[in-house]
């Protein structure tokens, strides 16, 4: 027992030594790389670099964009779909929800060939809304919110229906409101899942106007490949991490539990 | 009636933007990779030529280097990060001192971009300057380039795939734990079972869903893992690296083979959907059996 505890310490080490080190490169005087592990002469000349090197500023903004973009229209449509998965009766409803299943079997990663063909012909290519569109329908949103709306029960419904409010406001006043942690988590999800997303985007943009940070630093990674360029990539690598990391440390929990929720469903 | 037929509008009104989405980005694109798959264009004509893009594939080194590779890593990463994850969660089960930073340690590659990830370990495998080749010099050991080399490269990756996976199974299995009920450890206590037996009599067993659970989500991230490849090798030394989903990418964007990009894609799915398949049997008999 005590010799698990150790190796788990041990692994804990594991996993926070490569990024420890790779922050305190960042902050390295460039001649002194490679000369020993530890040094304690600090400089944020890196960061000077890596800032003017590239647009980060720019990528920032398109992640944002791109990330808050998807998140709204999959809100949307995850919403409608999943208040008449949960709540109304129709012919072909099974068949239907199966044919939502496949989507949370075939991820988009899969049909990039095909997708970047369609995006091509919609002229596209290069645009935001390209790296956003496939992922405007999102079954695993459909899922979570048709399990809450699910619990939810129908007199309230009911209620509503006779002082006459149609479905969309029904939605809107007793769904929406009932389900705020299950937006909360679905869209930590999507937030977090969407702006790491790489090969995608990748493929469909090739101007600073519409690459977001993920392909910005894979760019930047590509033209800095010498040693001397070592700490400025380092330093790049953090700019790019940090704000993720940051909402991290403070929303912790909420992180956590967000992925178990939808992981689980 | 009337009232009736304002349901069935709503109905197919709500879902007409899910569906629309859902066609174009999956269902559409499937059914043309199919078709693609077995045609040729050539000068900007389509023949429709059979099984032979895939009769191709046999004899293709390169795709048979990819495909035992993929296998490899996915052999690789799916098992051992999940045996960690579940070693994790079994060592943060009890609150003590610290555990919250440790869950946070080990959970927070999950959350970082994968193509920092790579330059993290780019870093750390770098000859002469990275943190491997310093902590080595330490030793005497003369530096050595685990990018660079066939033997090593892929273990190379596979191991910071299981770096950045194994923390996010980590939680899943936290609240598999979770759901344990206390008693049962009681009584096995009494009965003077030790830590291992209770483990392997009692909580392995009924982590069962959990561990299944995991597994689909394991391999099916483990066959997406491939963002890693554009900034650290490119697939090379000699396709030493090389993974189906960034073959499909090379075929397609670097090499402009549309209907071999087609068969790819085609294989790709084929694996998927028998994960799906197989969850669909086991696992749903699984949980029904709890």
């Amino acid at each position: 027992m005590k010799l698990m505890r150790l190796s788990m310490y041990v692994l804990g080490a594991l996993w926070l030594v490569p990024f420890i080190w790779v922050f305190l490169t960042s902050f390295q005087p460039r001649e002194t790389i490679g000369s020993g592990l530890f040094q304690f002469t600090y400089t944020l000349d890196n960061y000077t670099s890596a800032w003017s090197g590239a647009p980060f500023l720019q990528y920032y903004l398109n992640t944002t964009i791109i990330v808050l973009g998807i998140l709204s229209v999959q809100l949307f449509t995850a919403t409608l779909a999943a208040y008449v998965f949960a709540k109304m009766e129709f012919k072909g409803k099974e068949i239907l929800f199966v044919l939502f299943l496949v989507q949370l079997m075939v991820p988009n990663e899969a049909l990039i060939v095909p997708n970047f063909q369609i995006i091509s012909d919609f002229s596209l290519i290069d645009t935001k809304l390209a790296v956003m569109m496939p992922y405007f329908m999102t079954a695993l949103g459909v899922f979570l919110l048709r399990q809450q709306f699910k619990s939810i029960p129908a007199e309230l419904e009911e209620a509503a229906r006779i002082d006459g409010c149609g479905p969309l406001r029904i939605i809107t006043k007793i769904y929406l409101p009932l389900s705020v942690p299950t937006y909360v988590a679905f869209s930590l999800v999507s937030v977090s899942t969407h702006w790491n997303n790489f090969l995608w985007p990748l493929i469909v943009t090739n101007s600073e106007k519409n690459r977001p940070i993920t392909v910005g630093l894979s760019l930047f990674s590509g033209s800095y490949e010498t040693g001397a360029q070592f700490a400025v990539l380092t330093a790049a690598t953090i700019i790019v991490v940090a704000p993720l990391l940051l909402a991290f440390l403070i929303f912790q929990r909420q992180f956590m539990n967000s992925f178990m929720q939808t992981g689980i469903k | 009636m009337k009232k009736r037929l304002r349901t069935k509008l709503h109905t197919w009104f709500f879902l007409l933007p899910s569906l629309v989405f859902l066609i174009l980005f999956t269902f559409y694109p499937m059914i043309q990779t199919l078709i693609q798959s077995f045609t040729h264009t050539f000068r900007g004509e389509t023949f429709f030529v059979g099984m032979e893009n895939y009769l191709m594939l046999k004899d293709d080194k390169v795709f048979w280097k990819v495909m035992g590779n993929t296998v490899t890593f996915v052999l690789a990463v799916v098992p051992i990060s999940m045996a960690l994850a579940l070693s994790m969660a079994l060592f943060l089960n009890r609150k003590f001192i610290g555990s919250g930073i440790m869950r946070a340690v080990f959970f927070y590659p999950a959350i970082i971009p994968s193509v920092a990830i790579a330059n993290i370990w780019l870093f750390v495998y770098t000859p002469n300057f990275g943190l491997l080749s310093q902590f080595l010099s330490l030793f005497g050991i003369s530096s050595l380039n685990i990018l660079g080399n066939t033997e090593t490269v892929l273990w190379g990756t596979i191991v910071m795939a299981i770096w950045k996976e194994a923390g996010f199974y980590m939680i899943f299995y936290l609240a598999g734990l979770q759901n344990l009920s206390k008693e049962i450890y009681e009584s096995t206590k009494l009965d003077g079972a030790n830590s291992w037996q209770s483990f392997s009599r009692i909580t392995f067993p009924l982590l069962m869903p959990t561990t299944l659970f995991v597994l689909i989500l394991a391999t099916t991230n483990a066959f997406k893992l491939v963002d890693h490849l554009v900034v650290m090798t490119g697939g090379g030394p000699n396709n030493a690296s090389n993974l189906l989903l960034f073959y499909i990418y090379q075929t397609a964007f670097s090499y402009w083979n549309d209907s071999k990009a087609a068969v790819l894609t085609i294989i790709f799915l084929v694996i998927l959907l028998s994960i799906a398949v197989f969850q669909l049997v086991v696992l749903e008999r699984k949980i029904h059996y709890r």
